[in-house]
């Protein structure tokens, strides 16, 4: 029951159950032998809503499930138990989760994220005691050191050396921060880690703000994830009433708490020093580093800012020790990263795997390829800050070190598939519109550039793209990169960068006034086959515009001037009649 | 609207709030930023009234003009865009008759707004219609869904 789960209609499916069980008479045995869980997200979104039903430890997972189809399995599998066979999850769900390592997410999707106790008998703030109440602050850091534990949120910055810095601050006053505020399009991964198990992302923190000698927190989280919020904050308020927040955590003098500061929908505020900014109630606007956060940040005093999945880790390494950790991933990347695999992909949704696993395994294996048999074009990485990697480079291993020498960075831990009917030059156009959006204004290179930049990949996609145009988004791109303040001037090139460079041909067809992949509406078409249509009407009633004439079973046709392209009939003509170019 | 700008300021008071959690609030109270609720907080609190619009619109949560009954909220993230969120966009934009600047109908009833990311990436693409997620969505859908909360107020009238 994520987000995913809830608007796929987990709600439903759960009071259908709660009835039906009621109903049938099991009620009396509801208490005894029959519980049931509300879980995480447990990654394979696609095939929401997905119930799982244990009897005497045999289990057995349904995937799509419906509200209506829920008195057939309370019928047949509850009472007779004989599972109903065409409904349970078949090989795409276990290949889904075989290549996967899951530590962040091993508790997501099994665990009640509302019960406090169901969190802490599975070894809960076992961590956060031990440290407390037994373990130097210098030795808490040493840990995370040696287990390599590198910042989730995209830059990859040693957290154990980020802690250490703020530790070694002598001011009285220090802060910790929890960012929550997951700006890149297409990524989910801290909504989901906040939604599935919000008791990690609070013992890290814990652990963290005792390591550097911090009393209070934040967690800075958008306002647009109203599931992650509540349950945050219901997290929060049974952490401290069990004494885990507040005054002298496990009788030790060790004071700690934390508040919810929520995002106003900005995405620069993911930039630690404009989301200080925003804390304090100001505009995001960041500025120039240093003095860096730990050094001078929230309010001036000395600052920690860490990722969602980077505080998710901690209790587990503290758990299962630095070693343990550092033995998946490669040299410089150790542990496992989350990633949100979506787009063109049959098994779209939520992973973990260790560090350095080639993104073929990601695409093919765990994601089961492309959506309906098409051509897949690109993996892009990284959001608006990242690039793409094309089909013929997916053995790339999926490390910060590889994706970066290929133009794409790990970054927060989105993963978008484009397949064949994507056109790269719109993609690029995509991610520029939102970075110029996003851009605060404050450095002319990002806000002036980026508009710039825009304004040009606008011309090439309605086919007036001038001689020279290509070489001039690369000009600027650079200048951009190597003159813009904080990491959204420096980065939001990078997807105009990183499709040129291997999608060279696309910008070219488009100068020429073709768009291969058929995106581009200033540079297509819509017509009818005649050989295919049936006259059905169905393109009829769906044209918003009112472009297309023609009488029932005779060949209906598309008025090119009042047509705008919105493709409503392509996507409703079962006799794929309608085409486009 | 005095009477809540009162419990606002009071509330913001006691949880050490600030001028974005004062505007959250306004916002959530009235559906958008009302000019004279900002001009009686500032006055109450002695700061210039231009602080707040300058974060009003920093951020995109905040609106400084009413917005309709209906409220749709179409997704613009990666995973949405490239399954064809912009042309389920332009539909939409096209029956409820709004231009390309517009965000509301001129009655009042819908406003159409695109957000950058609900998260919600594995149901691509995502449209928001009065708080309830469609994922997947089609054209067609959506436009029956819209015509059918048209059909339901015009039987009430």
């Amino acid at each position: 029951m994520g987000t995913g789960g809830i608007a796929a209609g987990g709600a439903e499916v759960i009071n259908a159950f709660r009835t039906e069980l009621e109903a049938s008479g099991i009620k009396a045995a509801v208490s005894e032998n029959c519980s049931m869980h509300k879980v995480g997200c447990r990654g394979l979104c696609a095939k929401d809503v997905l119930v799982d039903v244990i009897i005497n430890n045999n289990k057995t997972t349904y995937q799509y499930v419906k509200p209506d189809m829920v008195s057939r399995i309370v019928k047949e599998h509850i009472k007779k138990n004989t599972p109903v066979s065409e409904w349970v999850a078949g090989e795409d769900y276990h290949n889904f989760h075989k290549k996967q390592l899951k530590v962040v997410l091993s508790d997501c999707g099994s665990l009640d994220p509302e019960d406090i106790d169901a969190y802490i008998s599975g070894k809960g703030y076992e961590a956060a005691r031990k440290i407390l109440t037994s373990v130097k602050p210098e030795d808490v850091i040493g840990i995370i050191k040696a287990s390599g534990l590198r910042g989730r949120g995209g830059a990859g910055f040693p957290t154990g050396v980020k802690w250490e810095a703020a530790m070694k601050q002598s001011a009285k006053q220090k802060y910790m921060i929890c960012n929550a505020d997951e700006g890149d399009p297409g990524a989910f991964m801290d909504r989901s880690v906040i939604e599935g198990n919000p008791h990690a992302v609070i013992e890290g923190m814990i652990i963290g703000a005792y390591s550097i000698g911090a009393d209070k927190g934040y967690v800075y989280i958008r306002a647009e994830y109203p599931l992650a919020v509540d349950r945050l904050r219901k997290a929060l308020s049974d952490a401290r009433t069990k004494g885990f927040l507040g005054k002298n955590i496990f009788g030790t003098k060790f004071n700690f708490d934390i508040k919810v500061k929520l995002g106003a929908g900005a995405f620069v505020c993911g930039e630690e020093t404009a989301l200080i900014a925003s804390i304090e109630g100001q505009r995001g606007m960041p500025r120039a580093k240093p003095p860096f956060p730990v050094y001078s940040g929230l309010w001036g005093k000395p600052t920690v800012i860490n990722n969602v999945e980077t505080l998710a880790n901690v209790p587990y390494i503290i758990r299962n020790g630095a070693q343990w950790f550092a033995s998946f991933g490669t040299e410089k990347s150790k542990g496992t990263k989350v990633f949100a695999l979506t787009g063109k992909i049959k098994n779209s949704g939520l992973i973990e795997v260790p560090m350095g696993i080639p993104l073929r395994e990601i695409i093919y294996d765990i994601g089961g390829g492309p959506e309906d048999g098409k051509l897949l074009k690109a993996v892009q990485t990284g959001g608006p800050s990242g690039g793409c990697i094309p089909a013929d480079m997916l053995d790339t291993p999926v490390d910060f070190e590889s994706l970066a020498k290929v133009g794409s960075i790990v970054g927060s831990g989105g993963m978008v598939v484009l397949d064949e009917d994507n056109c790269m030059v719109n993609v690029a156009q995509y991610f520029l519109q939102f970075t110029q959006m996003e851009s605060c204004g404050k450095c002319v290179p990002c806000r002036i550039g980026t508009k710039r930049l825009l304004e040009i990949l606008d011309r090439i996609t309605k086919g007036a793209g001038k001689e020279g145009d290509i070489e001039l988004l690369e000009k600027l791109s650079s200048d951009i990169k190597a003159a813009s303040l904080c990491g959204l001037g420096q980065t939001a090139p990078n997807p105009v960068l990183s499709t040129i460079k291997y999608f060279r041909n696309e910008y070219e067809a488009h100068l020429q006034g073709k768009c291969p992949a058929a995106v581009c509406k200033a540079l297509l078409t819509y017509y009818i086959l005649e050989e295919f249509c049936k006259g059905c009407g169905a393109c009829i009633r769906a044209c918003p515009a009112k472009a297309i004439t023609g009488e029932k079973k005779k060949l209906h046709k598309i008025d090119p001037a009042v047509c705008i392209k919105c493709g409503a009939c392509f996507d409703v003509c079962k006799f794929k009649a309608v085409k486009k170019e | 609207m005095e009477k809540t700008l009162k419990k606002i300021l009071k509330e913001s008071i006691e949880n050490e709030g600030n001028l974005i959690s004062i505007l959250q609030d306004i916002e959530n109270a009235f559906g958008y930023i009302p000019e004279e609720a900002v001009n009686w907080i500032a006055g109450k609190l002695d700061i210039n009234p231009s602080r707040f619009f300058g974060i009003a619109t920093f951020y995109s949560q905040f609106h400084l003009s009413p917005r309709g009954k209906n409220i749709i909220t179409a997704c613009c993230g990666t995973a949405c865009h490239v399954k064809g969120s912009e042309r389920l966009i332009d539909g939409l934009r096209k029956e409820l008759g709004l231009s390309a600047n517009e965000e509301t109908t001129k009655d009042m009833e819908f406003t159409l707004e695109k957000v950058n990311c609900v998260g919600a990436c594995s149901i691509a693409p995502v449209v928001i219609i009065n708080r309830k997620v469609h994922g997947k969505s089609a054209s067609d859908k959506l436009l029956k869904e819209i015509r059918s909360i048209r059909d339901a107020k015009s039987e009430n009238k």
